[in-house]
């Protein structure tokens, strides 16, 4: 587990950052994205996905945690 | 190689001659390291409009063995971010070489008496010896941080800023702050910024960020300043370089809105722990000051957008936009400080752009200049021909590629011989760069001015700043020294001279 930063980029597209590796990668897709049900699988453009368990939807920029997928 | 090209009168490079141009310089390298700065050298392909959104790889370690002009994170975080808070007292907390060296050098400009109750341009250090590295040196911090407060009783709280061999040595900096924190009352804050942690000082920034987050925010009895008002805003990222926050606040106290902290150029730490109650926070170096922002917004639900006082279209750009966040009154404030400026600046064009026009600079630079004075080029009509960061990150250069034209070469982390054949082979009429390459330059003849402390000039910032950025790239550009570059007994060769270097 992995604390990430989600937050809007100026395209409105997400993005990734995680602060301990000082990576911030562009999210490419993310599995929920209704109101009542946001999270779950995130593809970064890099390649890589993450796991964040599913919440109602926060507001930009939110700290969550998150887990490695593959 | 770039030297065995032909550069002579060379114009605006095409997308084909600038990839030429990066294949050319990367082909000294050995395979590996080829392969890895081809990464890092780009050039911008999406027009105007910004719509590619390729990048160059950034934030990423330094190949070893070039000659990299990046900073380390002790230096983001004392240097840029905390050094500038001018009423507490910032330990260099290690050997005393770190300090002494970057001391007073980049031109923060404050108000105070300093060594009084300011003390921005003094070197505090713990001077480590051998025996703090074999022993341990928390007895040596908690007693100079007693010492400290003694000699300078004003202080209004104290950083203690980690140099390598703190991490090294697995020094407890946060038990000796908490415990000396409650012993002189007052706020001591350990930062975690060694040198090693990170790539570049982006990530002492980051560190900076977050334990002004940490122990400033967070802190007790902390923030008891003025009533918060409607107009309150904050200036974050602005280290007031030769006076730049000065020029940029009364733009914004013109318009009507109230500058309660500045972040950290001429800061304080009462101005940082009321930032918290501002209504809109004003972001000019995204890349140092992004972290403690989107903190802001998360937390406390203020908003941040970034602005740019280069150069005045961009200004004029900025104040509007930072008036669509309040009523009309500030709307209205904001078109009367445009329309006030408009005639000055437009004589300082006049005056200018003819002698500067169709000049083509190369930039290489850090935070957010690489791309914020691109305007203010513009705006003399001149054109940035080459650009590139020392510790961006992706996003920094996703937000360049709408300010750069077609074929503008992207250079990220710049080796030096990488810079010296760009410059050889695009034969700009003035680079902006830092102190270590000005030398270098101005012995080739090319025109340099040093865009990290503004060559010892400034404000930049701000219409007033924008007049002294015009005047000084004239005098730069113009100046009679560069025809008297090569010696007068080899003058005969010169045409041949001239096409080489
Ligand atoms: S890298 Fe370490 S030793 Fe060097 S200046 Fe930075 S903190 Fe000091």
């Amino acid at each position: 587990m992995a604390n990430i930063i989600i937050s809007q980029a100026v395209d409105g597209s997400l993005t990734f950052y995680m602060p301990k590796k000082d990576l911030e990668e562009k999210v490419q897709s993310l599995e929920f994205t209704q109101a009542d049900k946001w999270g779950g699988e995130l593809k970064l453009a890099s390649g890589q996905s993450y796991y964040i368990d599913p919440i109602i939807e926060p507001r930009l920029p939110k700290s969550l945690r998150a887990r490695r997928m593959d | 190689m770039g030297r065995a090209l032909e550069g002579k009168n060379m114009t605006k490079l095409s997308k084909d001659e600038a990839q030429a141009l990066i294949n050319d310089v990367l082909e000294v390298y050995p395979a590996k390291a080829r392969e890895d700065r081809a990464k890092h050298l780009d050039f911008a392909d999406g027009g105007d409009g910004g719509e590619s959104q390729k990048c160059v790889t950034s934030n990423r370690k330094s190949l070893p063995g070039v000659m990299t002009i990046r900073g380390c994170a002790y230096a983001g975080s004392k240097g840029v971010v905390w050094g500038p808070i001018k009423d507490m007292i910032h330990i260099s907390h290690g050997p005393v070489g770190c300090g002494q060296y970057s001391r007073a050098g980049r031109r923060n400009y404050y108000i105070g008496t300093t060594g009084v109750d300011s003390f921005g341009t003094m070197n505090f250090t713990s001077d480590f010896q051998e025996k703090d590295i074999v022993f341990g040196g928390d007895k040596k911090l908690a007693k100079l941080i007693g010492e400290l407060d003694q000699l300078f009783p004003l202080n209004r709280g104290i950083s203690v800023q980690s140099e390598c061999p703190i991490g090294l040595i697995g020094d407890d900096i946060e038990a000796v702050s908490k415990s000396s924190s409650r012993e002189i009352n007052k706020p001591v804050v350990p930062v975690r910024c060694e040198g090693f942690r990170g790539v570049s000082q982006s990530l002492g920034h980051h560190i900076a960020n977050d334990s002004i987050r940490d122990y400033v925010f967070d802190r007790e009895d902390g923030g008891s300043g003025p009533e918060p008002g409607p107009y309150d805003v904050a200036i974050l990222g602005d280290y007031n370089i030769g006076g730049d926050a000065w020029s940029s606040r009364i733009l914004l106290e013109e318009m009507g809105l109230r500058v309660v902290a500045q972040w950290s150029g001429d800061g304080t730490l009462a101005e940082m722990e009321q930032t918290p109650k501002v209504k809109l926070n004003l972001l000019h170096c995204y890349r140092s000051m992004n972290y403690i922002s989107r903190h802001m917004e998360e937390k406390y639900g203020i908003p941040w957008i970034e602005y740019n006082f280069f150069g005045p279209t961009k200004i004029a750009e900025s104040l509007r936009k930072i008036a669509s966040y309040f009523d009309d009154s500030i709307k209205e404030g904001a078109e009367k400080v445009i329309a006030r400026y408009q005639p000055m600046m437009q004589a300082v064009i006049d005056k200018y752009k003819p002698r500067l026009e169709g000049k083509k600079v190369m930039l290489y630079v850090g935070g957010l200049r690489p791309r914020h004075v691109i305007g203010a080029y513009e705006d003399l009509g001149m054109e940035v021909v080459g650009t590139g960061y020392e510790f961006g990150h992706k996003d920094d250069y996703q937000r360049t590629n709408e300010h750069v034209n077609n074929a503008t070469l992207i250079y990220d982390d710049v080796t030096g011989f990488e810079f010296e054949e760009f410059v050889k082979r695009v034969k700009p009429d003035l680079v902006g760069s830092g102190v270590k390459e000005k030398y270098i330059f101005q012995k080739m003849g090319v025109p340099f001015r040093q865009m990290h402390s503004w060559d010892y000039s400034g404000p930049y910032h701000g219409y007033d700043g924008f007049a002294i950025f015009a005047k000084d790239m004239d005098m730069t550009l113009n100046n009679p020294c560069w025809g008297s570059i090569i010696p007068p007994w080899k003058q005969a060769g010169e045409t041949e001279q001239a096409a080489v270097a």
